[in-house]
């Protein structure tokens, strides 16, 4: 296996981590305003991200560096290519981040309310955004033959796209909503439970269209043939039996059960995309692969000793991390948000 | 409209606006630690409150600069993808690992420091909070190593046209790194020590919980003292190794059009900018030339010679950037940080007595020089960054043929104000927290109510 996999395998692990970490991050700010109604309620809802958000968040960020380093031509023709859709994620993430650290420190009923808006706007679009965008990865973009994008904002935004994002956003949520199972108490577990099980359909129902239209719209038949192999299908059995774990309330297990969803959903993406990293629907002489969007062998070679020190140090303690704060929040907890 | 000059513009907008939020992050990190760690040593319930006042400012600051850090990471890609294709070999390096090594250290421990309170033993959690200083001065060092490349490039070749990494130590222990990392990290520190004086000696003036305060004043006076000493050494280092590197930088940031030897320094510069000659100057003499070799002779090179080296060395082209521009940031940093030298003595001063009296004046000049910090830092950095054009990467790339050929006008007009506007409403609110939270001192939630039973430092494990 030469450096190129490697690092294609490694910035897979990066997006893995990053979404199932943001991913229920994202859902707890959507279900924010549907599942606590006053505002004791919204902070103990918050809290149960509080320690964590920024942390996750930074796995976008290594992502984001990881590409640059080793695939400097992705990096360049991605975010100059998917520009201003890039920008709404910005800023949503942006007023989101703010709004965790704002909302609580002004008792006025109408700045909290603000606040309050923006974290579930800025994990809404996000959340929507990156299953656009992944949709549109494996489908292809207009990519001329010096790697620039010429297609402009809207021809991101085909149907496709929009189905990969509809599902992006029922699987975060529903994610985001067994997580706050496992995190709060009282009528607000009860809130999350039903609202678990209400999603789960949905969420189901949008992943398997969109793995159908996959069909129609991706070379996936000449790529894989039609039996996509294993990822796709681990992921579709572990998203039917969160179903049947959410309706005997063992949620620990249901949250294995998404996560599992999301991390075989992205390797499916990168198993389908191998080995290019963006594919051009003008010509697939012009797709951008792992090869020639590649930094040097010297480089991917230092940063793999880089990466392999340093990303088992930092799951070590985000894993701590989550272990100081395992217990569940109630109404009465110390609150910061 | 040019599409360099709006995606300049909108660089230069969003980075000065994240370096608003970083000093204070990178200084005021270690103060909290310090007293954090004050508190843990000597079980006195004062440096817990102080902790918790100081500390409730660091998360509101230290929350814009995350949210702005982000747009940064993709700022390259966005508008500079040629650049990012040219150099990223090189550049995306440093990127990632301050990601990976800083960034997750940072974030990660600042949330449990903030939600660990009553999670952690007290050693623990002041250790948690050295981590997150350790973290924020890590990402400035990486940051750092990444500009460095782009001021003095070393450790690379080109090959298959670009710009490839040749020795990963060679980038990482870039000369130009020891110059700028001491100066930007006690930048920070200095930073960091002038708001706490400015807000301590608020409290002092109106004799409002003053035990709290007038101990932050004596750390802050201290911190400050050393810090802003080390800086204008620091500074002074950096142009000397600007004159060795960068002499073109040098040249502008004086308005020196004509080589002079011995070199005198420029008080006040008047220039004609379209004909590019002096009209009128307060000059001390021999002065550069002691700020560039550390003695009385020597020649400094001027404008004009220097334009006719480069043309010979790099081809026929204009490779003066603006002088207004460096001349006047050089002079605002430079005015900046010797008043803040004479403040910091004279508050150093003030803490020696037995009592800090803060007269009504004080406490003015106090408050205003907190903005003194950040009039430099911005300053210095157009300063670093202007003075390099034309060049993106000094003697490599052009800054012309670096932004992104698929981002049209419009979409970077669009973004442009975007980005200004939500930058705009966030620091309304920024400024609205911190100054509520600055000027309501000690909150009665906070802090007061000891826990009696962990008076008694202790460095084991955490307790639920
Ligand atoms: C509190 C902030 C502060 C203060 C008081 C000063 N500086 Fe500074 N300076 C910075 C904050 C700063 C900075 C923001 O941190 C810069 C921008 C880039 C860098 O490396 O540091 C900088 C850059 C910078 C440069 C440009 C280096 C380059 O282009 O590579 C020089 C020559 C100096 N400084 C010199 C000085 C001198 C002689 C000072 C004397 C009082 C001084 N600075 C005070
Ligand atoms: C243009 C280049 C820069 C990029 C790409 C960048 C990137 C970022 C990112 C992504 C974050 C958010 C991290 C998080 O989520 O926790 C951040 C925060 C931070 N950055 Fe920057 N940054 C840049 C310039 C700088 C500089 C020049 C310094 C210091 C000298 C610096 C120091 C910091 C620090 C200390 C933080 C922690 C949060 C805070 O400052 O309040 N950055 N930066
Ligand atoms: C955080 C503090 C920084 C400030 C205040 C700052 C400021 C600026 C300014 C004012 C410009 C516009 C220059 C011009 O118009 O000529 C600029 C350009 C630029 N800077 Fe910096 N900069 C900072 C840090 C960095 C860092 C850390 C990097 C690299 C990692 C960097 C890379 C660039 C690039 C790529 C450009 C665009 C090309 C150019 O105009 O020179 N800057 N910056």
């Amino acid at each position: 296996m030469d450096l190129n996999i490697v690092w294609f395998i490694l910035i897979a692990v990066l997006y893995i981590g990053y979404f199932i970490l943001e991913g229920f991050d994202f859902g707890v700010g959507i279900l924010l305003p549907f599942l606590a109604k006053d505002d004791q309620r919204r902070r103990v809802v918050i809290n149960t991200i509080g320690p964590h958000w920024d942390g996750n968040e930074v796995w976008l960020i290594t992502a984001g560096g990881a590409t640059f380093a080793a695939f400097p031509d992705w990096y360049a023709t991605l975010f100059s290519g998917f520009y201003l859709a890039l920008f709404l994620m910005l800023i949503a993430l942006i007023v989101r981040g703010v709004a965790f650290e704002f909302r609580s420190k002004d008792e006025n009923p109408r700045w909290r309310a603000l606040w309050d808006w923006m974290i579930f706007i800025g994990s809404l679009i996000p959340a929507l955004l990156w299953g656009v965008a992944f949709a549109n990865f494996v489908r292809g973009v207009p990519i001329d033959v010096d790697m620039n994008y010429v297609g402009g904002f809207f021809n991101l935004l085909n149907w496709y796209a929009l189905l990969g994002g509809l599902a992006s956003l029922a699987a975060f949520t529903l994610h985001g909503a067994i997580y706050l199972s496992l995190k709060v108490e009282g009528d607000l577990l009860e809130g999350a439970r039903r609202a678990a099980r209400r999603l789960w359909l949905p969420a189901v129902a949008m992943l398997f269209l969109f793995v159908g239209a996959t069909y129609l719209e991706t070379d996936i038949i000449e790529k894989l043939g039609i039996n996509p192999g294993a990822s796709p299908i681990i992921a579709a059995a572990a998203i039917l039996v969160t179903g049947y774990f959410l309706r005997v309330q063992r949620e620990g297990w249901a949250f294995i059960m998404t996560s599992v969803t999301i991390a075989f959903s992205v390797i499916s993406f990168f198993v389908l995309l191998f080995p290019r990293v963006l594919v051009s629907s003008l010509n697939p002489e012009w797709s951008l692969t792992i090869y020639n969007a590649a930094s040097s062998p010297y480089t991917l070679k230092v940063m793999l000793i880089v990466a392999l020190i340093f990303i088992p140090i930092v799951l070590a303690y985000q894993g701590w991390s989550y272990w100081i704060f395992r217990k569940r929040l109630t109404v009465e907890s110390h609150l910061e948000y | 409209m040019d599409p360099l000059i709006l995606a300049r513009l909108q660089f230069a907008i969003t980075t000065v606006y994240h370096f608003f939020f970083v000093p204070l992050t990178l200084g005021l990190s270690i103060i909290v630690a310090v007293m954090e760690t004050l508190y843990v040593r000597t079980g006195n319930a004062a440096y817990k409150q102080m902790t918790k006042f100081w500390g409730k400012l660091f998360l509101i600051n230290f929350a814009m600069g995350v949210v702005t850090g982000i747009v940064q990471e993709f700022q390259f890609g966005m508008n500079w993808s040629e650049y990012s294709r040219m150099v990223g070999d090189i550049f995306g390096a440093p990127l990632a690992i301050e990601a990976l090594l800083a960034f997750f250290l940072e974030s990660t421990f600042l949330g449990i420091w903030v939600f660990g309170w009553d999670k952690l033993s007290k050693g623990l959690h002041a250790g948690v909070m050295w981590l997150v200083a350790i973290g924020s001065n890590l990402s400035a060092l990486w940051i750092l190593i990444a500009n460095s490349f782009m001021q003095q490039p070393v450790g690379f070749v080109i090959r298959n046209g670009r710009a490839e990494m040749d020795n990963f130590f060679t980038l990482a222990l870039n000369p130009n790194i020891w110059e700028q990392f001491p100066h930007v990290l006690t930048a920070g520190l200095t930073t960091a020590a002038f708001f706490v004086l400015g807000i301590s000696a608020y409290h002092l003036a109106r004799k409002h919980q003053e035990d709290v305060f007038r101990r932050s004043f004596q750390i802050a006076a201290v911190v400050g003292t050393l810090a802003i000493f080390m800086v204008t050494l620091g500074g002074h280092g950096q142009a000397q190794h600007m004159v060795e590197t960068q002499p073109m930088k040098m040249a502008a940031a004086e308005a020196l059009w004509k080589t002079e030897s011995p070199a005198s320094f420029s008080l006040l510069t008047i220039g004609d900018l379209t004909q590019r000659e002096e009209v009128f100057s307060i000059r001390i003499p021999h002065v550069l030339s002691l700020l560039a070799y550390n003695q009385l002779e020597g020649e400094v090179k001027g404008i004009y010679d220097l334009q006719a080296a480069y043309e010979e060395i790099y081809g026929p082209g204009d490779y003066i950037p603006p002088v207004a521009i460096t001349y006047w940031t050089f002079r605002i940093m430079v005015g900046a940080g010797t008043l803040m030298l004479g403040l910091a003595v004279w508050a150093l001063f003030m803490v020696m007595g037995e009592q800090i009296a803060i007269s009504p004046r004080a406490q003015k000049i106090f408050f205003w020089a907190q903005f003194l910090p950040y009039a430099a830092n911005s300053a210095g950095w157009i300063l670093t960054e202007v003075g390099r054009t034309p060049w993106v990467v000094f003697g490599v790339m052009r800054m012309e043929d670096a932004v992104s050929p698929a981002v049209s006008v419009g979409e970077l007009l669009f973004t442009l104000i975007g980005f200004t506007l939500v930058y705009g409403l966030l620091m309304y609110a920024d400024v609205y927290l911190l100054a509520k939270y600055a000027k309501a001192g000690i909150g009665s939630d906070e802090g007061l109510q000891l826990d009696t039973e962990d008076e008694m430092p202790s460095f084991v494990g955490a307790h639920d």
